[in-house]
């Protein structure tokens, strides 16, 4: 199971490092970290994907809790909750033909065009990751040149927030 | 009045209680070393190498429940310490190890005796700080010392660049600590206490395993008391010998590996578990699949994230074990349950058979001292009542075994990192705790070997310990699995050119005695134990090919244990192979 695991983190010199050596050392594995400090100068809130069954989950879980500089975690997925990632992918645009599909597709998939050179498109577009994995599955691989990917974030559903 | 930030470590020291510092200095500690000098609040211990340091520090932490506390210099000061640092963490035991640091402008800069201490530490100590800004020193020790001895104890290192402790700041040391991100739960949540005691009293085939978190927590009090209430069997692991005391009735012996067959048995059989600050470590489950197939677990433990990680527990309660134990005698006697009697007579029946299987009989030799022996005539000689270390192998398991620990604190080994090497400096911090305790170090040819350089230290300060040397020519326990799992190829278990060791021990200026006959261990030993102020080097002549049982073989059940003399080694699983 797929889980989106949020923490709000001590924002001091080595606290995210204690977060990845934990799942290096205990062999979990991350699909996605992202990290940035919030209004709260003194916190960062970081939001990590990974994968594994309940137990795993749980000690996953349970292992962030004891680091000293985790303050406070949830699990998004064990309620509703919103998932976005940003993407920037760079596709080819030589031709016609190809420049007009592309545009055409970005459309579709509710993407932005941000740079444009005589061959490339660069397009933006935010969404469950889902959505991202199909819209490269729609461009197919021969058409992309680069893609950039933030790793996801997401917030829960309803009144209440993470906080201290 | 501003103090330099040396000057405020040492006070700092001084605010926490902190007697003995056991260290090694160099380069960048030195204004530290400089603070030390001339006041007499805090005592150093110069150690001769800083794995020793730790576990000096070590020993003496598990022998007195107060933190130990560790001072060596950057670079190699730090590597060498962390295997003794890994050591505590495995074992959950309160270290506070200060480290020097090049200066701050330099970090980073692959400055002289530099190293990412922090960094090469970060996974095995519960928490460490790099104090960058002297106005924060006196708050980090603070947190480090909060941090180290509550919850699941455990070393915190701290970080002191030169300039850090050369910088002058005013003093001032926090009385309180309040830590947003670190709370640790200590009282048990009513609820699953009242329905702990409700499964406990109905069970038919009880049984209590109890681990290192009681001796931690200093709950052996408590724990004696239900134990009693109940009247039901009790195991102890490896690392929990001494909490309960082992001449009790009610106690069945170690667990695991190399427990003993009543222990085990009763364990696979139990209808109803209560697990006590024991983490269900590998050496004590054996195969999992095969782990208490009937039993309904209860889990006390203050670290959640010991719950449920290798056996899933129906009843888990979060807490320090004295509260909790407490929490449950209130309730055992206010509901005033009663276990069915009838039921656990016969359970008592059916493990006293097991009992009498006596599966820690071995045979005796009139021409060759065999190690168990020995152990059994150090239990004799101090009437049972020294403070024993070891080291690990073969010889550790043969003290646990065969030394009776009736009180806490009396028992040390590496038992979670398994390190060769801990045995000598543990018992000379155990030593500086108790100068009044007969110490022993039970070990090894081996082990002994990796830390003998302390010898000069123990002399230095006087610090009398017996050394019982249990001297196979083998590593042993390495020999025995070649034995039953290599077919006796004996790949590197061989020592050659051993030292001879009454003459080392006197060249560092203490006594060496070799022991080569049965007749003369016990002789040896009240002799060795008559000279209270000397270290005293026993090197007994030990069977080489004796063999540590009873044993489970990795991947077999607690039920499927080979018994000395009985069966040849069979059934190894090939998966068990793999285990280890």
């Amino acid at each position: 199971m797929r889980h989106i695991i949020s923490i709000l983190l001590e924002n001091e010199s080595g606290a995210l490092s204690r977060v990845a050596g934990l799942f290096s050392a205990r062999g979990y594995n991350i699909e996605s970290l992202t990290v940035a400090p919030i209004e709260d100068a003194s916190l960062s809130r970081l939001t990590l994907v990974t994968r594994g069954n309940e137990q795993i989950v749980e000690q996953i879980v349970k292992q962030l809790n004891k680091l000293i500089d985790v303050v406070k975690l949830v699990d998004l997925t064990e309620g509703g909750h919103i998932e976005r990632e940003l993407m920037l992918v760079k596709v080819r645009a030589a031709t016609h033909e190809q420049r007009a599909e592309m545009y055409r597709l970005t459309d579709i998939f509710r993407g932005r065009m941000l740079d444009v050179s005589d061959s490339t498109y660069t397009a933006e577009m935010t969404g469950p990751s889902d959505k991202l994995d199909a819209f490269l599955a729609t461009l197919g691989a021969e058409n992309v040149v680069e893609v950039v990917r933030s790793g996801v974030t997401g917030i829960s559903r309803g009144p209440k927030g993470l906080h201290v | 009045m501003e103090l330099t930030g040396a000057e405020i470590v040492v006070r700092c020291l001084k605010e926490e209680g902190v007697e003995l510092v056991f260290g090694y200095p160099g380069g960048s500690v030195l204004h530290i070393y400089d603070a030390l000098h001339g006041q007499n609040d805090v005592k150093h211990v110069l150690v001769r190498h800083e794995q020793a340091a730790a576990h000096a520090a070590d020993g003496y932490a598990r022998a007195s429940g107060k933190p130990g506390v560790v001072l060596v210099t950057s670079g190699p000061g730090v590597t060498n310490a962390v295997t003794g640092i890994a050591t505590a963490y495995m074992d959950s035991v309160p270290l506070v190890v200060l480290s020097g640091q090049v200066p701050t402008k330099l970090i980073g800069n692959d400055a002289f005796q530099e190293v990412d201490s922090v960094g090469i530490t970060r996974p095995c100590v519960k928490h460490n700080f790099l104090v960058k800004d002297v106005a924060d020193l006196a708050e980090t020790i603070k947190k480090a010392f909060y941090i180290a001895t509550t919850g699941r104890p455990g070393p915190v290192l701290v970080d002191l660049p030169k300039d850090v402790t050369g910088a002058k700041a005013a003093f001032e040391y926090p009385k309180k600590i309040k830590m947003r991100s670190y709370n640790p739960t200590v009282k048990g949540h009513a609820g699953q206490i009242r329905k702990a005691v409700e499964l406990l009293a109905q069970a038919r085939r009880p049984m209590l395993y109890t681990g290192g978190g009681v001796i931690l927590s200093d709950g052996s009090k408590e724990l004696i008391e239900l134990t009693r209430a109940l009247n039901y069997p009790i195991t102890n692991t490896l690392m929990g010998l001494g909490a309960y005391p082992a001449t009790d009735r009610q106690f069945v012996g170690m667990l695991g590996m190399h427990g003993t067959y009543e222990a085990n048995m009763a364990m696979h059989q139990c209808d109803v578990l209560l697990a006590v600050g024991a983490r269900f470590d590998d050496r004590v489950t054996g195969n999992l699949e095969k782990f208490c197939p009937n039993a309904r677990i209860i889990h006390i433990d203050i670290d959640p994230s010991s719950i449920s990680k290798n056996v899933p527990v129906e009843l888990p309660i979060v807490g320090a074990v004295p509260n909790v134990l407490r929490q449950m005698i209130t309730v055992l006697r206010e509901e005033n349950l009663k276990p069915d009697a009838e039921a656990i007579g016969r359970w008592w029946q059916q493990i006293d058979e097991w009992r009498a299987i006596k599966s820690l009989s071995y045979r005796g030799s009139d021409t060759i001292i065999k190690p168990q022996y020995v152990v059994e005539q150090l239990y004799k000689v101090t009437n049972g009542q020294a403070i024993v270390t070891s080291d690990v192998g073969q010889h550790q398991m043969w003290a646990a075994q065969y030394y009776l620990f009736d009180r806490p604190r009396q028992w040390i080994n590496s038992g979670g990192l398994g390190t060769m090497g801990f045995g000598l400096p543990a018992a000379m911090g155990a030593k500086f705790a108790f100068p009044d305790i007969d110490v022993a170090c039970v070990t090894g040819e081996g082990s002994i070997q990796m830390m003998l350089q302390e010898l000069s230290t123990m002399k230095q300060y006087s610090t009398p310990v017996k050394i019982v040397n249990l001297n196979n020519r083998y590593l042993g326990m390495v020999r025995q699995w070649q034995e039953f799992f290599y077919e006796k190829r004996y790949s590197m278990s061989y020592m050659e050119a051993l030292p001879d060791f009454v003459k080392l021990a006197e060249a560092y200026g203490h006594v060496g005695m070799q022991i080569e006959k049965p007749a003369d261990v016990e002789g040896a030993l009240r002799e060795a134990f008559a000279l209270k102020d000397r270290t005293v080097f026993l090197d007994f002549l030990t069977d080489p090919e004796e063999n540590v049982y009873p044993m489970i073989p990795s991947g077999g059940g607690q039920n499927e244990m080979l018994l000395a003399g009985r069966d040849a080694m069979k059934n190894v699983h090939e998966e068990g192979m793999i285990l280890v």
